[in-house]
């Protein structure tokens, strides 16, 4: 029996998803189900001063309007913490529709329940708003005299400012300096399933929520402290969820919104977003600005580097994705300092986004190690070996494992990068360039133990469970690999379940952390259920294994073996009919290393791209990319191949398209549309070649992953950035890098 | 949306009649434009006749050597149809660069002339849009306007008219044929675009209840040297930023016919008539081109974010005129 982890079993979800089985949270069939629509602020700063609903709740189908006057108020709000934490973590510290508050164009101001969703839609129409408006700031440029630098960002969990050395003497005494700044459009998530959550009370303290969501029991504790209830009155359950990209990660309103309502309704209530909601009601990532200043001397070798942000975040929380944590450690620099801004907006808390931070910041320092090399005369790609740290440049640390080396070396064979002509090259009207980035990913640790279940019933096959969702990843597919190799059985027999905050606690499958979160925990469970079924048969007089040291008991395909005579040994089974055992179980726990554990923790990778941009219109068009990867283990090359290539595609998007664009004018988005907000579609897909390069870390979790799901991104926009570039000998400097930037 | 009744009509007497006596009623055909202006509220009729079964679907040949497009024809089976293709291919490579496979499914020829601006702020009902509501205003002029009009502009309205089959329609001199209240009669397609002027929300001749049952193609030899190109934000599922529709004849160096459209920057299907005058005779070379995309756009008026469109469009031009007369410039 070949082992499963590093095979390419198909998605165990596969079938039903493409069937069209899998039950989204908006499609779980309920008896007396009623449908809540929400009704949003229009206007981006003020008070509301009147909110007539009579002729709403006159209108056909409807069963009840809340407002701010007849909502039961929440309890309490808890604290914004990453939802890795495993606590409760509401994507902001604001709840609406506690009072007549307007803070952001599309915050919640009433809900309307009716028999059917389009019901509900055109009552909502119905309800007269009046505001008194005060002036909004939903743009840096408008404010840029107000900007701060906070203690803390990110929910609290990164200090506003670092440094080390003397970067300001050093940056003087450089030979060679960059000094360059970088300005990103606002971005979407835009999942292709809306949010949802459906509430059902089964009793005043007995409520059921079906939510699309990262975190089953994030969600589980979020509501929990919101309505005031603890949480064994609380269930969420995710069976399906249809992508996330970091808008599923925290617990916005929603899934409280639908349970107040439901239990002032008596029915069980879906409110189900729409797509133009989703643009103001899961966060996003923040419009934002990044100046970058290396220093060098003339061999290239970095100095210094300074890094600032300046970006917006709400009236309630300092939150910045945090751009500068993987720069800071890219490259071995002696001086650094790096220090957010932030100015206050009149808009929801911003939130992650796949590669939240790395996406912007790593394309910050990556353009501007290209300008460094340009300048210095010396190929990108040898820039960043002569600046490789062989150490945590922070810390001083070792690495906990690399392979960065390796993938500059592999995807430079991949791409042919050696044969890269200094000058572009030119095909009739299209000029033909080439760039490159590293990629950097913090290898997150969650705070607290992972738990997972593992269940072997007496015909030898066995159900492990553990609590996180499947939101596209592979993770069910991912798991069920694990929990056959421990367990030593075909992957046929072993089912995984999750998707419940019933079962064992884990944390949000966030930060690409969630595979390792649950991995680690299922691989734990099952490795001990083996073993105690091992011990059992070696205690046990009848067993052809009896008095074997349970060390030289291997199993394969459901049979416990001498390691050295496979010949002696017995079933798992068998030996289960013969006790009269109906079952075994085991609980098992994975205490993460602490975050600080004597290793710079980090997933490393090389991005290359080739573009073509036409020389008189400036359209672009991306024609290869290569990206390798030095995730560690690998679990499912199919499952984690995909995650890299929708990666760096969702690179290619993040370059070339995609941007919220905001009207400073109403405080509003002006295309909060799958139609009017571009993502990258097939046709603009190049050819994309992923590879990974094996790296073995014992440090970070029992099995050794690192986790692909944004590694994939990080540095793919500023590898075409770069292309453009060396193509046209037009630094682009501004995201996305549309067509009129090339004219 | 707005609650609303639906009823089907079976020939085009009974379709015409149920929505002329209705004010508040309209056709439906394949709904890819309408329902989501009714699921937004930018269109609230109260009775919807859906015209799908009206026998109006086919692509027919005419007695003058001309085409007709069925009203209610597919894109998609019309940009494959094979006469289309070889007598008139801008008119086929416009249609399968519109919208998405999906879309074109369920898309109608007339549909498409009919469907309404991608303006956000006309999307938006609580924005000022002098198209949706009349005397409101427009949010366009000094807002988000990358994607507005820079030819055919009025201060009442910039939005751009999205359609791309109505460029190469209007390049050929296509006849729209409907069917109202008062009878048949058939509309010139250069007639059959309004530009915005003092009444943006006026964008067709058309009476209410009016059916557009055709398009007819006139004979044009011409059109069998012809393309549509395309410049766009993404490559496929997006409208132009600037596209261009020509047929060209060239004879010893010289031009002896062009029909010339342009797209994705005018208010309404723009004919290119002034770049026409200029190339008409000329030698067929880039500096002719460059002449002609210079008169075509030295009328065009820009508000901020869409400056570039001027540009882009001439340079599109002389592109398009480029790689119909000199082959060996790649695609
Ligand atoms: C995301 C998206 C992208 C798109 N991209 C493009 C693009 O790139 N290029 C492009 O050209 N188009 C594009 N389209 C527009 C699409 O082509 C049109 O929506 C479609 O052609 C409309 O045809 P329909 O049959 O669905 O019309 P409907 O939506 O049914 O009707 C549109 C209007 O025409 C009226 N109407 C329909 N038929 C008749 C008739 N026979 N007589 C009188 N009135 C009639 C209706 O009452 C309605 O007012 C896009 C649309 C979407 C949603
Ligand atoms: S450009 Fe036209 S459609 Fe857009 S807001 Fe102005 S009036 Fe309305």
């Amino acid at each position: 029996m070949s082992p499963a982890i590093g095979g390419t079993l198909n998605r165990v979800d596969g079938r039903a998803k493409v069937r069209g089985d899998a039950r989204y949270s908006a499609e779980v069939p309920l008896t007396g189900l009623v449908h809540a629509v929400l009704v949003n602020a229009t206007v981006a700063s003020g008070r509301i001063t009147s909110i007539d609903t009579a002729e709403a709740e006159r209108a056909d189908g409807v069963l009840a309007v809340f407002t701010h006057r007849n909502l039961d108020p929440v309890a309490s709000v808890p604290k914004l913490l990453p939802s890795l934490a495993g606590l409760a973590a509401p994507g902001q510290t604001f709840f609406p529709m506690q009072d007549d508050a307007v803070h952001y164009s599309g915050q919640p101001i009433a809900i309307v329940v009716a028999d059917t969703v389009e019901r509900a839609d055109h009552a909502g129409t119905l309800i007269r708003v009046e505001y008194a408006t005060t002036p909004a700031i939903t743009l840096l440029d408008q404010a840029r005299d107000e900007a701060y630098v906070p203690e803390r960002i990110f929910g609290g969990l990164l200090p506003g400012h670092g440094s080390r050395g003397d970067v300001a003497k050093a940056l003087a005494e450089a030979e060679v300096c960059v000094d360059a700044t970088y300005r990103f459009a606002p971005n979407h998530h835009n999942p292709i399933e809306p949010s949802a959550s459906t509430a059902v009370w089964e009793d005043v303290d007995r409520l059921t929520i079906y939510d699309s969501t990262q975190g089953p029991n994030a969600t589980q504790f979020t509501v929990a402290a919101l309505l005031g209830l603890p949480p064994i009155s609380i269930r969420v359950v995710s069976h399906a969820v249809g992508g996330s990209f970091g808008s599923k990660a925290m617990i916005w309103h929603h899934p409280a919104l639908a349970a107040l309502a439901a239990r002032q309704v008596g029915r069980p209530v879906r409110l189900a977003l729409t797509r133009e909601q989703m643009f103001t009601s899961c966060g996003h990532r923040e419009e934002q600005e990044q100046r970058i200043t290396i220093g060098a001397g003339a061999d290239g070798r970095i100095t210094a580097l300074r890094h600032h942000k300046l970006s917006l975040t709400s009236r309630f929380d300092d939150w910045a994705e945090p751009s500068l944590q993987s720069p800071a450690v890219a490259y071995s620099s002696p001086h650094y300092e790096g220090t957010y801004h932030l100015i206050r907006g009149n808009t929801i808390t911003p939130t992650f986004m796949r590669a939240p931070g790395e996406a912007t910041g790593m394309f910050a320092l990556e353009c501007a190690m290209d300008e460094l090399a340009e300048r210095i005369g010396i190929d990108p790609l040898e820039l960043r070996l002569r600046n490789y740290s062989e150490t945590d440049p922070e810390s001083g640390h070792p690495w906990s494992s690399t392979g960065l080396k390796e993938c500059y070396q592999r995807a430079s064979e991949l791409f042919g990068w050696r044969d890269r002509e200094s000058r572009p090259r030119r095909e009739g009207q299209w000029l033909i360039g080439s760039g490159m980035a590293s990629a950097l990913y913090p290898v997150t640790q969650p705070v607290n133990p992972q738990r997972a279940r593992a269940r072997l019933y007496n015909d030898g096959t066995a159900v492990v469970e553990a609590g996180v969702s499947e939101f596209g990843t592979g993770v069910f597919t991912a798991m069920t690999q694990v929990a056959a190799d421990a367990l030593g059985l075909p992957v046929e027999r072993v089912r995984f379940v999750g998707g419940s905050s019933d079962l064992p606690n884990v944390t949000a499958a966030v930060g690409s952390a969630g595979t390792s979160a649950v991995g680690s925990a299922v691989h734990i469970a099952a490795t001990q259920l083996r073993d105690e079924l091992i011990g059992r048969a070696v205690a046990d007089a009848h067993s052809p294994l009896h008095g074997a040291d349970p060390g030289a008991v291997a199993v394969q395909d459901g049979r416990m073996v001498l390691r050295d005579r496979p010949d002696v040994g017995e079933t798992y089974a068998d030996m289960m009919a013969r006790t009269l055992t109906p079952d075994a179980e085991v609980l098992g726990t994975w205490t993460p290393p602490p975050q600080d554990a004597g290793y710079g923790v980090h997933t490393f990778g090389a991005q290359m791209a080739e573009v073509a941009v036409d020389a008189d219109l400036g359209v672009v068009r991306v024609r290869r990319m290569v990206g390798v990867f030095a995730p560690g283990r690998v679990l499912n090359r199919k499952t984690a191949h995909s995650q890299l290539m929708g990666g760096m595609l969702w690179g290619l998007g993040q370059a070339l398209m995609e941007a919220t664009r905001m009207d400073p004018r109403s405080g509003r988005w002006a295309n909060a549309s799958l139609g009017d907000y571009l993502v990258a579609v097939n046709a603009d897909a190049p050819d994309v070649v992923v590879d990974t390069i094996e790296v073995h870390d014992e440090v970070v979790n029992p099995l050794g992953m690192k986790g692909v799901g944004e590694i994939g991104v990080v540095g793919a926009a500023a590898a075409i950035a770069n292309a453009v570039h060396h193509a046209t000998g037009r630094r682009q400097y501004e995201l996305p890098i549309t067509l009129e930037k090339l004219l | 949306m707005r609650p609303v009744s639906y009823s089907r009509a079976f020939d085009v007497g009974t379709a015409v009649g149920a929505v002329s006596a209705d004010p508040e009623s309209t056709f439906l055909a394949g709904g890819t434009t309408q329902i989501d202006l009714l699921r937004i509220y930018v269109e609230q009729p109260r009775r919807l006749i859906d015209i799908n079964d009206l026998p109006l679907n086919r692509v027919e040949e005419l007695p003058d050597g001309g085409l007709r497009l069925g009203g209610l024809a597919r894109m998609s089976d019309v940009a494959e149809a094979p006469e289309l293709v070889r007598r008139y291919p801008m008119v086929a490579e416009s249609l399968l660069l519109g919208a998405s496979p999906q879309l074109r499914n369920m898309a109608t020829i007339a549909g498409n002339l009919l469907q309404r601006v991608r303006c956000g702020y006309f999307r938006d009902t609580e924005a000022a849009c002098n198209k949706r509501v009349p005397g409101s205003g427009c949010s366009a002029l000094d807002g988000i306007n990358r994607g507005h009009a820079v030819l055919g502009t009025s201060d009442n309205c910039i939005a751009t008219h999205p359609s791309d089959l109505a460029v190469a329609l209007v390049a050929l001199d296509a006849v729209v044929q409907t069917e109202g209240p008062g009878g048949a009669r058939s509309i010139p397609i250069d007639d059959f675009f309004l530009l915005p002027g003092q009444t943006p929300e006026r964008e067709h001749p058309l009476a209410h209840g009016e059916l557009v049952t055709g398009i007819d193609l006139p004979p044009a030899p011409v059109a069998a040297t012809s393309r549509y190109i395309k410049i766009r934000d993404r490559e496929s599922y997006e409208f132009a930023l600037a596209s261009v529709a020509v047929a060209i004849a060239v004879d010893g160096g010289r031009i002896t016919e062009v029909r010339l459209a342009l797209g994705g920057v005018a208010t309404k299907p723009w004919r290119a008539r002034a770049a026409e005058r200029e190339l008409d005779g000329a030698p067929a070379t880039t500096e002719s081109f460059t002449r002609a995309a210079a008169a075509e756009l030295a009328p065009a008026v820009s508000h901020g974010m869409n400056a570039f469109k001027i540009e882009l469009a001439r340079r599109t031009i002389v592109r398009a005129l480029e790689q119909m007369t000199q082959r060996e410039v790649a695609a």
